[in-house]
């Protein structure tokens, strides 16, 4: 079946089947491989884009739900990773295998369109939805206080040891 | 234990490139076994030597680096080039960092896993860097007619400080590859004081693609003409096809080819020493245009399966058996000192208890897949594996090939934790493309495949007694460790090295096992053995400590400090002066015994020596009527000797090894039911979601006068009794079962 979609910024046709999920079209119909499956049941994250603005499981929404929105990717969340997410994620390191972090990106990304600056309690509710299999989740919080102007005194002790001292 | 280093069996060469670089090589002697202590892992073959490439020197003074190990978020990937830049004196941001392709002939060792980066390549790839640059002084003191000794290196230059000459590495690159090459027992690597790049911290050259997007993994592989595989394998371990309907398959929509694979003999009921990589599941495997049509077509599936004998194994009839066991004479005798039964008798006081950890799937975010290609009689594969040269040989070995005929290419890990040593889905994937000749096939694992289907961190279950003199001092220990395995043959990571502590410093010791039979298949888990081990030491050793009304951290000091005997396992490094230093340090650092809790909140403490380095944990939990538990802080206190290469990513191992470590505290278990995993979910198999980690890990080193250790692992196991037995400082209730979800507990 025929569907036009509107996936970062381009108008694009695809034919495929009414019930198949977004991810699917987005990574092997589209060649946008930068929207990872984990678990096709909505319960990990990695699949997350934005439709209408809003972070959705791409595994959980079939192509025919998705024609009506603009979808975003992370591939078009910035022309060149200039996001404030994306610059915050490599300053701070954030990624360890990385593959959950598309996902980690597009949900915070939706965080901060609709709270610019959140809280720990924002950011925790926001995020819980995300699993980080590498456990990244100091630095994940950290990256998105950052890229919101949030202050925080944690940094230091995310990203170096608290001490390194020799034995005597 | 020692580590493996380069000797004389291997020497370098330097070799000039096109256009007037320098490639510096190491090259191994095929015949020696310069691997040898990681376990016949000599670099096979015969007289072709080839180059381990390392350094490459562009005439424009460009560096490049070879980052030889496959890289899943452990790091090595940075931090072994990191080692080979100070030496060879340049900027760290002038190099470039180049993942290496399999060839363990020219490469070496090129493996993730144990822990074992650091300690294999420390020593030989200070040596690379040392040697190159010493060409490069050489090939300066050439070109100037000046002695070597007058000359310096930094920042990728030669000065002559007395001429104020300076020449790039570039420059001198061509010049420098016709050195003579040194002997690498005479190369002259840095003082430590004089460290630039060892010991900063460097990002991880990945995160500019990953935050892009951009394509990386296994899953993300793709080939013109590439078909997409679903593989349903019996959910009974080993068990294999009797009928299907594959004719009904073919016709869906979408679906090229459907068929039914064998799989491979039950290898899992023999109880190999190590790690088996083939699939002994038989099944039926989908091929079709996309993946998601071969997951469609999978539900209109209709299989009658062959389930062997493992259908009669189950979580719940292992636990009846280990009982029974429990109260038989052990069967296998593994370390037995003084009179354990004589001291328990003469004992002021006796606590028993008895312990249990799960078996535990890996979970890896990317699920398992691998892209196979058969053309022309041989095999191209893209496959993310910790493993990828034993990978090929399971292939060679399922398939009947040779392995010359079989390429691998190794990509991005999406994960590792020890799932991906094992390689199943890798010889499925070829097993597949090799009844699709021509057509290149991905195999892709969907979640539920994943969990069910994967080499569990086996169960364990242990009875012990213990029994402290009147002055509270620990004199007896008796534990009966029931396993799997069959005779004296333990199943794959049961096995416990029976000499590691507390062995040695309990007077009367007696650590013994008995196995039960079983055709799950298990394998190692990120920290193998001690992810559940530490659990139950250090949480029965927590109890002893309780009855002997010390305090926890000095009752483990105590123990540390009992005169120790030898022990036969020679390999057994254990130091206690080590263990003893990052227990004080982490009581230090967390106020242990000065500070006054609120009700309801307490303190729990843990060590371990693992993978050549020293951690002790200290978790503060608090608890409210609900049993619900937050960890309000963690500190750390970590030896991984004298340096810690990259703080940046070792902040990161060990905070990460904190919240992956809590996940098997609560929520994750693999039941096995008529000789199936039950659990296939994130909502059945819970990893720690943000909300629920710890905010502040705090991580302290100390830095000893020992080689550098790694630090994908031994962070991890401490976690879970430091939290266990803070819980039961906070609230009275010892746990000895994992997960503690099943006796009621959650994370706040």
């Amino acid at each position: 079946m025929p569907f036009t979609l509107n996936v970062n910024g381009k108008s694009v046709s695809v034919d495929v089947a009414a019930e198949m999920p977004l991810l699917w079209v987005l990574r092997d119909v589209l060649d946008l491989r930068g929207t990872k499956f984990g678990c096709g049941l909505g319960q990990c994250g990695a699949c997350t884009v934005h439709l209408n603005g809003v972070a959705v499981r791409s595994c959980q929404t079939t192509v025919s739900a998705a024609t009506r929105a603009p979808i975003v990717t992370l591939e078009g969340l910035s022309a060149d990773g200039s996001h404030p997410l994306q610059r915050a994620w490599e300053e701070l390191d954030v990624p360890q295998c990385g593959y959950c972090q598309a996902g980690q990106i597009m949900s915070a990304a939706a965080l901060l369109r609709r709270t610019p600056r959140p809280t720990d309690a924002d950011i925790d509710l926001a995020m819980s939805g995300n699993l980080c299999r590498c456990a990244t989740y100091t630095r994940i919080r950290e990256a998105i206080h950052r890229a919101a102007g949030n202050s925080t005194s944690t940094t230091a002790r995310l990203t170096e040891p608290a001490t390194i001292s020799t034995a005597q | 234990m020692d580590t493996p280093m380069l000797d004389r069996r291997s020497f370098l060469r330097a070799t000039a490139l096109a256009g007037g670089g320098m490639m510096l090589a190491i090259y191994f002697d095929p015949a020696a076994d310069v691997l040898g202590q990681e376990g016949s892992r000599a670099p096979a073959g015969g007289a072709a030597y080839k180059p381990w490439a390392f350094i490459k020197i562009d005439p424009n003074g460009a560096v490049t680096i070879m980052g030889k190990n496959p890289e899943g978020g452990q790091g090595a990937k940075v931090h072994l080039p990191m080692i080979v830049a100070d030496e060879l004196g340049v900027d760290w941001k002038t190099v470039r960092i180049e993942q290496a392709p399999l060839d363990e002939q020219s490469f070496g060792i090129q493996r993730t896993g144990g822990s074992t980066a650091t300690p294999i390549n420390w020593e030989p790839l200070r040596q690379v860097g040392a040697a190159a640059r010493g060409m490069l002084l050489a090939a300066a003191a050439q070109t100037w007619s000046v002695p070597a000794s007058e000359l310096t290196a930094a920042s990728g230059r030669v000065q002559h400080a007395a001429t104020s000459r300076s020449l790039g590495y570039g420059e001198l690159a061509a010049r420098a590859a016709a050195m003579p090459v040194p002997d690498l027992k005479t190369v002259t690597v840095k003082d430590p004081k004089d460290y630039t790049i060892i010991g900063t911290s460097a990002r991880s050259d990945a995160v500019p693609a990953i935050v892009r997007g951009e394509p990386l993994y296994g899953i993300d592989t793709k080939l013109p003409g590439m078909l997409h595989a679903v593989y349903e394998k019996c959910p009974v371990f080993g068990g294999k096809v009797a009928t299907a309907n594959i004719d009904e398959i073919k016709r869906l929509p979408g679906v090229r080819n459907a068929f039914v694979v064998e799989g491979g003999p039950d290898l899992v009921r023999t109880y190999p020493v190590c790690c088996i990589g083939v699939s002994h599941s038989g099944g039926v495997a989908i091929v079709a245009d996309s993946w998601w049509q071969a997951q469609q077509a999978r539900t209109k599936l209709r299989v009658t399966w062959n389930e062997g004998p493992t259908a009669a194994d189950s979580s719940a009839g292992f636990a009846t058996r280990a009982l029974e066991l429990s109260k038989q004479p052990p069967a296998i005798k593994l370390y037995n000192d003084g009179d354990a039964e004589g001291a328990l008798r003469g004992a002021a006081k006796t606590v028993e208890a008895a312990y249990y950890y799960p078996f535990l799937a890996h979970a890896t975010l990317e699920p398992q897949n691998c892209t196979a290609h058969f053309h022309d009689g041989k095999m191209e594969i893209w496959v993310g594996s910790q493993t990828p040269r034993e990978g090929r040989q399971v292939v060679a070995q399922s398939l009947g090939m040779n392995e010359s005929d079989i390429t691998v290419h190794f990509v991005r890990m999406g994960g590792g934790f020890g799932r991906r040593i094992l390689n199943d889905y890798m010889a499925d994937a070829a097993w597949i493309a090799r009844q699709m000749p021509g057509t290149p096939v991905k195999l892709l694992s969907s979640r539920e495949d994943d969990l069910r289907h994967d080499f569990y961190r086996p169960a364990g279950f242990h009875y012990f007694k213990g029994g402290l003199d009147a002055a509270g001092n620990l004199v007896a220990w008796q534990q009966h460790y029931v396993a799997f395995g069959e005779g004296e043959k333990f199943a794959p990571n049961t096995g416990i090295g029976g000499a590691s502590f507390p062995a040695g410093f309990v007077p009367n010791f007696s650590f013994n096992a008995s196995l039960m039979p079983m055709g799950i298949p298990t394998g190692p888990l990120r920290a193998p053995g001690t992810n559940g081990t530490t659990f139950v030491y250090q949480g029965f050793i927590d109890e002893l400590a309780v009855a002997s009304g010390k305090d926890p951290i000095a009752f483990r000091l105590a123990m540390l400090d009992t005169p120790r005997k030898l022990l036969p396992n020679a390999r057994d490094a254990f130091n206690a002066e080590r263990a003893k230093a990052v227990l004080r340090l982490a009581a230090e650092k967390s106020g242990w015994g000065k500070r006054t809790l609120p009700k309801g909140t307490g303190m729990g403490v843990a060590f371990l020596f693992a993978h050549q380095g020293y951690f002790a944990e200290i978790a503060e939990v608090s608890v409210d009527a609900m049993n619900r538990v937050r960890v309000n802080k963690v500190w750390v206190a970590g030896d991984i000797g004298s340096q810690v290469i990259n703080p940046l990513n070792a902040v990161h191992q060990v905070q990460g090894s904190v919240i992956d470590g809590m996940g098997a505290i609560m929520g994750q278990e693999t039941t096995i039911d008529r000789g199936r995993a039950v659990e296939s979910t994130f909502n059945q198999h819970r990893l720690v979601r943000m909300n629920q980690a710890p905010h502040d890990i705090e991580v302290h080193f100390l830095k000893t006068a020992n080689a550098p250790t790694g630090l994908g692992e031994p962070a991890l196991p401490p976690i879970i009794p430091a939290v266990v037995n803070a819980i039961h400082a906070a609230t009275g209730t010892r746990l000895r079962s994992l997960p503690i979800s099943k006796a009621g507990f959650s994370w706040a």
